[in-house]
C-alpha cells in the first residue's frame, strides 16, 4: 500500500540557523517526487524530517493522512537510502539487506526470496558474503538500495542513490527504479543532482533553494514554465541563457533590447512571453532562452515567431549528438545548441535563429516569471 | 573503509639509509633490554633455591631450575596467620575483576552509545560530570564509599568490591566509548532506526560489534586497573576476602622468619601474570580485528 505525504508549514532549525524555512508539500500516494536543489539547500534534512530522523521545529508531517510528528522512524513504514550509504560494517551484504526484515520478524524463507530477487536486480548477488569494507563505492550504493527495496514499505526515501555509479550502470539503475516504481506503485521521494534523473523519473519535481520550495510541478511544467529565474537556471543543461535587458514597444510589438548590446539585436516577444501584463516601456527584464531554442539559421523547418541575428562564435563545444556554440551579446556568454554539421569555427560570424515562441520573460528585480 | 596498508610504500635505500636503520634497531634493542631486565631478575630469582640466592649474584643465571618457590607461593606461603598461599586470594581477585571488568565495560559502552547516538538535552553536561569522576583522587571517596557499602550490607565482601570498581571504572569506560562512538557515523544508527531496530537492538546488533577495538582497549585498561588495585582492596575487604594484591603485600611484608626472596618473586609474578595474559590475548585479538579491516564503516 502506498501512502501520501503532506508537509504542513514545516520548519527546521539547527541551533540558531534555520535550514528548512516553511515547506508545504502535498505528495499523492504512489507519486514519484524528485527533490532537486543546490548543495546545502536542505534536501537531506527534508528527507530526514519525513523519515523522523530529525524532529520538526514547527509544522506537521503527515504520512498516509496521519500526523507522524511524534512517531519514531521505525513505525513510519518507510525505507531510506542514505547519501552516505550507512551500511552496517560488521555485517555481510546479506545480513545488511535482511536486517530490516529480521527486526520486523519476516519469516526466513520470505527473507531469502526477497534477498534473491533484489540481489539479482541490483547485480550484487555475487557479493552477498562480503563485508561493506570490501566493496567499491558503487557496489555499496547498490547494497544500500537493496536494503531499502527488500522491505516493501509504504514510502521510499532516496538520497542521491545513484550518485556514485558509473554512467552505464546509472542509466540501467534509473530504468530499473522507474520499472520498480511502476510495478510496486509506492510513494517515492528522491533526491538527486542529476537533471536527467529528475526529468525521467519524476511525476513531479520540487525545486528547492535555501530551505524553500520554489516550484513543485510536473517535469514538463518545470522545464517549460519555470516560475522564476532560479528554477529556470537550475533545470536544464546547459542552463537557460539569461539575457538582461529592457522592454520597448514599436508598432504594437514588444521587444527586449539586451543590455549593453552594441549590435542591433532586439528580440521580439511575439510568442506567449509577450502576452503578459505590465510589459511597459523601459521595464527591466530578463529574457530566458533555452540553448536548444537557438540554432543555426535555416537548420529547422521555418516556423512562426523566429528571429534571426548574427554574432561571432567564441567557443565550440562538441558533445556528440549536439554541438554547443558559445557567443556573446552585450558582453554576456550565451550558448546555442546546434547540430554538429552546422558548427562553425571560433571567431567566425554565425547566423543564429531563435524560436521566440519558447522564450521566457522574467522581472529583473523579483526574478518572477512575467 | 578498507584497511590502509603502509608496508608497501617505497622506502629510501642505499648505504646511508641502511646505516640509519641499523642504528635504529640497535637503539631499540638497548631500550628493550633495559625494560626487560627487572623481569629477568624476577624470573631467574624465583626459580633459584634460597641457598643459591644467598651465595650467588642477583644477576647470575640459575644453576638448577626449581619450581618449589612457585608451589609455595601458590599453595602454602603464609598470608598473615593463614598458610594456604596466594591461591584463595587469587581466586578472590578473579571473582572480583571479571564481573567488575565486564560490568563496567558494558555500562561504559551503553553510556557512550546513549551520549552520542541518542543525544538528549544536557548530554554534554552529563558527560562533563562523568569525566570529572575520572579525575577525582580515589582517597577522597574512601570514607563515603565505606559508609555506603556498610549501608548496603556489602562491607568487607567481594561483591562490595565489584560494586566499587564498577562505579569508579565507569568514568573511564564511558570516556573511551564515547570517544569511539563519536567517530562512528550517525547514518549507520539512523539506517538501523529506519530498519526498525530500537535502542537496545541497535546497541547489541550494530553498534557493539563495531566497537571491538574500543572493547579490547577498555577491557585491557579496566582489567589492569582493577586487578592491580590495592587501595580499594585494602580498604574495603578483610582477611579472607582480600584480593591478591593485598595478599601479596602481606606475604612480602611479613616480619617473621627468613626473607624468602624466591617465594616473594614467584608470588609477585603470579599476581602479575593475569594482566599480562589479558594483554597478550586481547591485544592479539585487537591487532587481528584492525587488520581484518572490518571494524569501522
Ligand atoms: N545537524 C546539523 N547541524 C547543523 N547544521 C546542519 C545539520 N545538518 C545539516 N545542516 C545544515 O543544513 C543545511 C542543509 O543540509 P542538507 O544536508 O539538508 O543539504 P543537502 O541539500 O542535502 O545538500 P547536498 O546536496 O550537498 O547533500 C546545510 O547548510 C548544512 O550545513
Ligand atoms: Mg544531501
Amino acid at each position: 500500500m502506498a501512502s501520501g505525504i503532506r508537509l504542513d508549514k514545516v520548519r527546521k532549525s539547527f541551533g540558531g540557523t534555520e535550514v528548512i524555512k516553511g515547506v508545504d508539500l502535498e505528495i499523492e500516494p504512489g507519486e514519484f517526487v524528485v527533490l532537486v536543489g543546490p548543495s546545502g539547500c536542505g534536501k537531506s534534512t527534508l528527507l530526514n524530517l519525513i523519515a523522523g530522523l530529525e524532529t520538526v521545529t514547527s509544522g506537521n508531517v503527515l504520512i498516509g493522512g496521519q500526523n507522524v510528528n511524534r512517531v519514531p522512524p521505525r513505525d513510519r513504514d518507510i525505507a531510506m537510502v542514505f547519501q552516505s550509504y550507512a551500511l552496517y560494517p560488521t555485517r555481510t551484504v546479506r545480513a545488511n539487506i535482511t536486517f530490516g526484515m529480521e527486526t520486523r520478524r519476516v519469516p526466513k524463507d520470505a527473507q531469502e526470496a526477497a534477498l534473491a530477487d533484489f540481489a539479482k536486480l541490483l547485480q550484487i548477488d555475487h557479493l552477498l558474503d562480503r563485508k561493506p569494507g570490501q566493496l567499491s563505492g558503487g557496489q555499496r550504493q547498490r547494497v544500500a538500495m537493496g536494503r531499502a527495496l527488500v522491505r516493501q514499505p509504504a514510502v521510499f526515501l532516496f538520497d542521491e542513490p545513484l550518485s556514485n555509479l558509473d554512467a552505464k550502470l546509472r542509466i540501467e539503475m534509473r530504468t530499473e527504479i522507474k520499472k520498480l516504481h511502476q510495478r510496486l506503485g509506492k510513494t517515492v521521494v528522491y533526491v538527486t543532482h542529476d537533471q536527467i534523473e529528475a526529468m525521467t523519473l519524476a511525476t513531479r519535481i520540487a525545486v528547492m533553494d535555501n530551505g524553500h520550495i520554489r516550484q513543485f510541478a510536473d517535469p514538463a511544467t518545470i522545464y517549460e514554465n519555470p516560475v522564476d529565474l532560479f528554477v529556470a537556471g537550475f533545470m536544464g543543461s546547459p542552463p537557460m541563457n539569461m539575457i538582461p535587458g529592457r522592454l520597448f514597444h514599436e508598432n504594437g510589438q514588444v521587444f527586449v533590447l539586451p543590455r549593453g548590446a552594441r549590435e542591433r539585436i532586439r528580440f521580439p516577444l511575439d510568442g506567449p512571453a509577450g502576452q503578459g501584463e505590465g510589459l511597459t516601456d523601459g521595464r527591466e527584464v530578463v529574457l530566458g532562452l533555452r540553448p536548444e531554442t537557438i540554432f543555426a539559421a535555416g537548420a529547422k523547418l521555418p516556423g512562426p515567431n523566429r528571429y534571426l541575428f548574427e554574432a561571432p562564435v567564441e567557443v565550440v563545444e562538441p558533445t556528440g549528438p549536439d554541438t554547443m556554440l558559445v557567443f556573446q551579446i552585450g558582453g554576456q556568454d550565451l550558448v546555442a545548441r546546434v547540430r554538429p554539421e552546422d558548427a562553425a569555427t571560433p571567431g567566425a560570424a554565425f547566423r543564429f535563429e531563435v524560436d521566440m515562441g519558447k522564450a521566457k520573460l522574467f522581472d529583473a528585480d523579483t526574478g518572477r516569471s512575467l | 573503509m578498507r584497511a590502509r596498508r603502509t608496508d608497501g610504500i617505497v622506502r629510501a635505500s642505499g648505504p646511508g639509509a641502511r646505516l640509519l636503520r641499523v642504528l635504529l634497531f640497535v637503539v631499540l634493542g638497548l631500550f628493550c633490554l633495559y625494560y626487560l631486565f627487572p623481569l629477568f631478575v624476577m624470573v631467574s630469582t624465583s626459580v633459584k633455591s634460597l641457598a643459591e640466592i644467598r651465595e650467588g649474584s642477583f644477576l647470575a643465571l640459575p644453576r638448577a631450575i626449581s619450581f618449589e618457590a612457585w608451589a609455595k607461593a601458590w599453595g602454602s606461603a603464609c598470608v598473615g596467620v593463614r598458610c594456604d598461599g596466594l591461591q584463595p586470594y587469587f581466586m578472590n581477585s578473579v571473582m572480583m575483576a571479571v564481573p567488575a571488568v565486564l560490568l563496567s565495560t558494558l555500562l561504559g559502552a551503553l553510556n557512550g552509545y546513549a551520549l552520542t547516538k541518542w543525544r538528549f538535552p544536557g548530554a554534554d553536561i552529563v558527560f562533563a560530570l562523568m569525566l570529572f569522576g575520572a579525575f577525582i583522587p580515589f582517597q577522597v571517596v574512601l570514607l563515603p564509599m565505606a559508609r555506603t557499602l556498610g549501608q548496603l550490607g556489602l562491607a568487607g565482601t567481594v561483591p562490595g568490591l565489584i560494586l566499587v570498581h564498577t562505579v569508579y571504572g565507569l568514568a573511564f569506560t564511558t570516556l573511551f566509548f564515547r570517544n569511539f562512538f563519536i567517530g562512528v557515523s550517525d547514518g549507520i544508527v539512523n539506517a538501523a532506526k529506519v530498519d526498525g531496530a530500537g535502542f537496545f537492538g541497535i546497541f547489541f546488533r550494530i553498534v557493539l560489534p563495531m566497537s571491538l577495538p574500543a572493547i579490547v582497549v577498555t577491557v585491557i585498561w579496566q582489567f589492569t586497573q582493577i586487578w592491580n588495585d590495592f587501595l580499594f582492596g585494602v580498604s574495603f575487604t578483610v582477611g579472607d576476602s582480600n584480593p591478591v594484591t593485598v595478599a601479596l603485600n602481606n606475604v612480602v611484608n611479613t616480619s617473621t622468619g627468613v626473607k624468602e626472596y624466591n617465594v616473594d618473586m614467584a608470588a609477585a609474578i603470579i599476581a602479575g601474570l593475569p594482566t599480562l595474559l589479558v594483554y597478550v590475548v586481547a591485544g592479539a585479538y585487537f591487532v587481528r580485528g584492525l587488520s581484518a579491516g572490518a571494524v569501522k564503516g
